[in-house]
């Protein structure tokens, strides 16, 4: 595996004074941060503030009005989604995409064979390229069981952990996952959030996501940013977060219930 | 070119673009509301022309019974169209697009008998229309009344529907449906009757279109398709269920065709197809349309592709084998009809491959058959006869005209691709009737035979044999292949596929051009094993054949092409010896849609499945 886990900390996405406003509206509005190797982030906030926007924005799906995103050191605002997959951001829905009628290891397949730039090819069998590693992949994640069926008969838990599988295909150094565990029951949520922290530790990649699950939040995730109306309004761990004055304003109009339920699951 | 002249031109541009608006419009209301795409509203437009004509015949001549006639005639179309909503289409709403087509293209050929067997094939003059046979001179360039009259109605029933639509109950009831007819289902409306009440108004619509055609053109049994290609393109153009917007588009194509008459006749078509892609382009949802926000329900989710079984291998091998032993079982005319579905089974296989794996579905695959023909067919005439080479260029010219129009077309999707790829074709289609220097138009291209080592009947179906049997062969290896895969993935979720780093524009353009290529294979040998080649094999009824071969065989199984294209050959060659063979191919085509959606060969594999003879999908 090419990221190779660094005891030193180095910076893997830097994210300078980012801007993009829809009609008037600023949807991200000098948004900076930056994200460290092996580091589980979260971008928080109330619906609308512009986690998505942001999202789109570093993985090239729309681009920025103002501001830089750089990886590992490269400039890569404006640059489209297939160029930023390659130099190794993979990214996972807020609704699942997977391909409902090709098997679970198909679809990994389907990654590796984009990754091997393979996809011109027109003599060779898709089902039979690297069948290996497609199920190590979905061993990672759990699903190796589940290989031969149908990606469209799959359970939801079954199809975000089938998407993970599917990001970590051309072993990125940054995961972007979009509310990772909407529509999912409780228990499945701190289960797929313990199975990406173990990657995150094992691989020494870094990933950021979004999330209304607090609980998943402040379970999971070692540094947490909170966007409110396009502007960042506060970053740092849980309890600094869980403290700042702005952020229990934004989320409760200033009531303590915050802090109490934090504290249940810490 | 004084101005006068150019006046008067534009105010036939108007007049022809009346009644283009009243069948457009029709459509549109009936797309944007029950989302199909309705072949059969051209056989309205024609009917109603056969109806007002019939009636004024019969009535006194006077005012008063010509516009009288008009309106019955359109409100009996507008009941027959209720009824072939209510028999037909109301059972195949959520059918798949496709399907919907192919079955409202069994009513266009039901209705071309029935209205053959009611009122005669020979084509119809009317007399003008009492009260308007004068002239009026403006300019000094003489403009018939009864023109001026067809340009006053568009804006009257321009205004009509607009009131209908945006100041009734039922007008809102509508356009809500147009947005979000399983919402208007949830709030507790009546759909059915909402459903069938807009087909009246839709055919309605059309019929009057084609009665006030009666003073103007002459009335024959080729009406209905050729509106229906020209409505198709103002519904596109104006965007699919907008009103106005139709309105527009037809005011534009039908000065487009009064202007274009002058400077080139003969190729209007072409120019209405070449702005029509123009304005896809720029606006994909039509002029005034809107994006279609709701995915269509209906396509079933396919099953993942698996590798052949052993009995399947050797149900495999014993078909090869079979079809090695044609020439030595059957007579003449079983070898030719046999080369016949070989070339039919690549051409279906084209089609399948690019609508089935990939969900581009083409309404006009025969433009690359046609291609591939007349490209082969000119090599030969030009070119010192060659077959070999014909052969060799053909396909290389089908190739590179679906990499122009594949250009165009991939970047839509669904009802406008479609219609895109039905555009290109008719362009095809154009060239080939109108430029008869080359062409020989019409009358079409005869006396290209095989080369001498190639004359037997025996050795002509074993090169059709190696050539379109090894084609489809590799299309299954490509389908099987990335490539094909990456297709696959494309129609599941192009989302999906972009985000693993896959340009799928790119993909799906080159998949366009090996789907051409292959028709163009097909197209090629086809010409030589008729020794002819005439215009029609780039017309509507040769790709909706394609579509009919892989919807008999079924979409979602890959032997489904070949199945399709055997049992249509056949059925064909059986049937078109009887009269009103068009309506029996028709009956067969919509009872097919309406009970077996899943083909004669995913009929059989379900039922293998059942017996344990084939993998089939797990349950839940």
């Amino acid at each position: 595996m090419s990221a190779q886990v660094n005891m030193a900390t180095t910076e893997v996405l830097r994210v300078d004074t980012l801007c993009k406003s829809f009609g008037g509206v600023d949807a991200v509005d000098n948004v900076s941060f930056t994200v460290q190797q092996s580091e589980l982030l979260a971008l928080i906030g109330p619906n609308g503030a512009g986690k998505t926007t942001c999202f789109n924005m570093l993985n090239g799906q729309l681009k920025p009005d103002r501001g830089t995103v750089s990886l590992m050191g490269e400039n890569i605002t404006g640059w489209d989604p297939r160029r930023v997959w390659r130099r190794g951001v993979g990214r996972t829905f807020q609704i699942t995409a997977t391909y409902s009628s090709m098997t679970v290891a198909e679809n990994v397949q389907m990654a590796l064979i984009a990754r091997h730039r393979k996809t011109f090819s027109l003599f060779s069998r898709a089902t039979r390229l690297y069948v290996t590693e497609a199920l190590t992949l979905l061993e990672l994640v759990g699903m190796q069981s589940q290989a031969q069926r149908s990606a469209g008969i799959l359970a939801y838990g079954d199809l975000k952990r089938l998407e993970l599988a599917i990001a970590l295909a051309h072993d990125p150094v940054l995961l972007l996952m979009d509310e990772p565990t909407a529509g999912m029951a409780p228990g499945e949520r701190a289960e797929l959030m313990e199975l990406t922290a173990g990657i995150v530790a094992e691989r020494g990649l870094s990933v950021l996501f979004t999330e209304h699950d607090m609980d998943v939040v402040f379970g999971h995730a070692d540094r947490i940013m909170v966007l409110n109306r396009g502007q960042l309004i506060a970053q740092g761990d849980a309890d600094t977060i869980r403290n700042d004055k702005q952020v229990q304003d934004v989320y409760l109009g200033g009531g303590s219930m915050f802090a109490a339920e934090g504290s249940d699951h810490a | 070119m004084t101005a006068g002249f150019i006046f008067a031109q534009f105010l036939t541009g108007l007049s022809s673009a009346s009644s283009l608006f009243l069948v457009a419009s029709g459509l549109s209301l009936i797309f944007g509301v029950t989302r199909i795409v309705n072949f059969a509203h051209g056989s309205f437009y024609m009917l109603g022309a056969y109806l007002a004509y019939h009636l004024i015949e019969w009535l006194p001549t006077g005012i008063l019974p010509f516009w009288g006639s008009v309106i019955c005639a359109a409100l009996i179309v507008g009941v027959v169209g209720v009824i072939v909503e209510v028999v037909i289409l109301r059972r195949i709403y959520h059918a798949p697009e496709l399907f919907q087509l192919v079955a409202t293209f069994g009513i266009v050929l039901v209705m071309q008998d029935a209205i053959f067997a009611l009122f005669g094939g020979e084509d119809k003059f009317g007399s003008r229309a009492p009260g308007l046979n004068g002239v009026v001179r403006i300019f000094d360039e003489p403009i018939p009344q009864y023109d001026l009259a067809l340009i006053a109605l568009g804006p009257v029933v321009l205004i009509s529907v607009w009131l209908l639509l945006n100041k009734t109950r039922w007008g809102t009831l509508v356009r809500a449906a147009t947005q979000d007819r399983d919402m208007v289902a949830a709030l507790g409306v009546n759909q059915a009757w909402l459903f069938t009440s807009v087909f009246f108004l839709g055919s309605a619509l059309a019929g009057l279109g084609g009665a006030v055609q009666v003073p103007r053109e002459s009335i024959n049994l080729l009406m209905d398709l050729s509106i229906i290609a020209e409505a198709f393109v103002v519904v596109v153009i104006g965007g699919m269920g907008s009103i106005v917007g139709a309105f527009l588009a037809a005011v534009l194509i039908g000065e487009l065709n009064a202007f274009g008459i002058l400077i080139m006749p003969q190729i209007t078509i072409v120019l209405a197809f070449l702005v029509m892609a123009v304005v896809l382009i720029v606006r994909p949802w039509g002029l005034l349309g809107k994006p279609d926000a709701i995915q269509h329900a209906g396509d079933q989710i396919d099953m993942p592709l698996r590798e052949a079984s052993l009995p399947g291998k050797l149900v495999g091998l014993l078909v090869i084998a079979a079809l090695v032993a044609v020439p030595y079982v059957l007579d003449d005319f079983g070898i030719v009809l046999a080369t016949d579905i070989i070339i039919f089974a690549l051409f279906a296989a084209s089609l399948h491959f690019l609508m089935g794996n990939s969900g581009m579905v083409s309404f006009g695959h025969a433009a690359y058959f046609a291609l591939g023909a007349y490209a082969s067919a000119l090599v030969f005439r030009h070119l010192g006869g060659s077959m070999e080479l014909a052969l060799l260029i053909g396909p290389i010219a089908a190739v590179v005209g679906a990499l122009v129009f594949g250009w165009f077309c991939v970047r839509l999707s669904g009802v406008y691709l479609a219609m895109l790829t039905l555009a290109a074709a008719q362009i095809i289609w154009s060239i080939t009737y109108s430029w008869g220097d080359v062409t020989g138009g019409d009358d079409g291209m005869l006396g290209i035979w095989p080369s001498e080592w190639a004359r037997s009947k025996p050795v002509f179906y074993y090169l059709t044999l190696v050539l379109c049997g090894g084609g489809v062969l590799i299309l299954r290896k490509i389908t099987h292949a990335p490539f094909g895969y990456v297709l696959r993935g494309g129609r599941d979720s192009s989302v999906r596929t972009e985000s693993i780093g896959i340009h799928l524009l790119r993909h799906r353009h080159f998949g366009f051009a090996v789907a051409g290529l292959f028709a163009g294979i097909a197209g090629s040998i086809y010409v030589f094993s008729k020794g002819s080649i005439f215009p029609d094999e780039a017309a509507i009824p040769r790709s909706i054949d394609g579509l009919v071969m892989v919807l008999l065989g079924g979409v979602h199984t890959l032997a489904g092409p070949l199945v399709g294209a055997g049992v249509f050959r056949l059925l064909e060659d059986w049937i078109s010896r009887l009269d009103f063979w068009r309506a029996i191919l028709g009956t067969i085509i919509i009872v097919l849609v309406v009970v077996a959606p899943q083909g004669i060969a995913g009929f059989f594999h379900t039922l293998a499945i059942r017996f344990g003879l084939a993998k089939g999908r797990e349950s839940l």
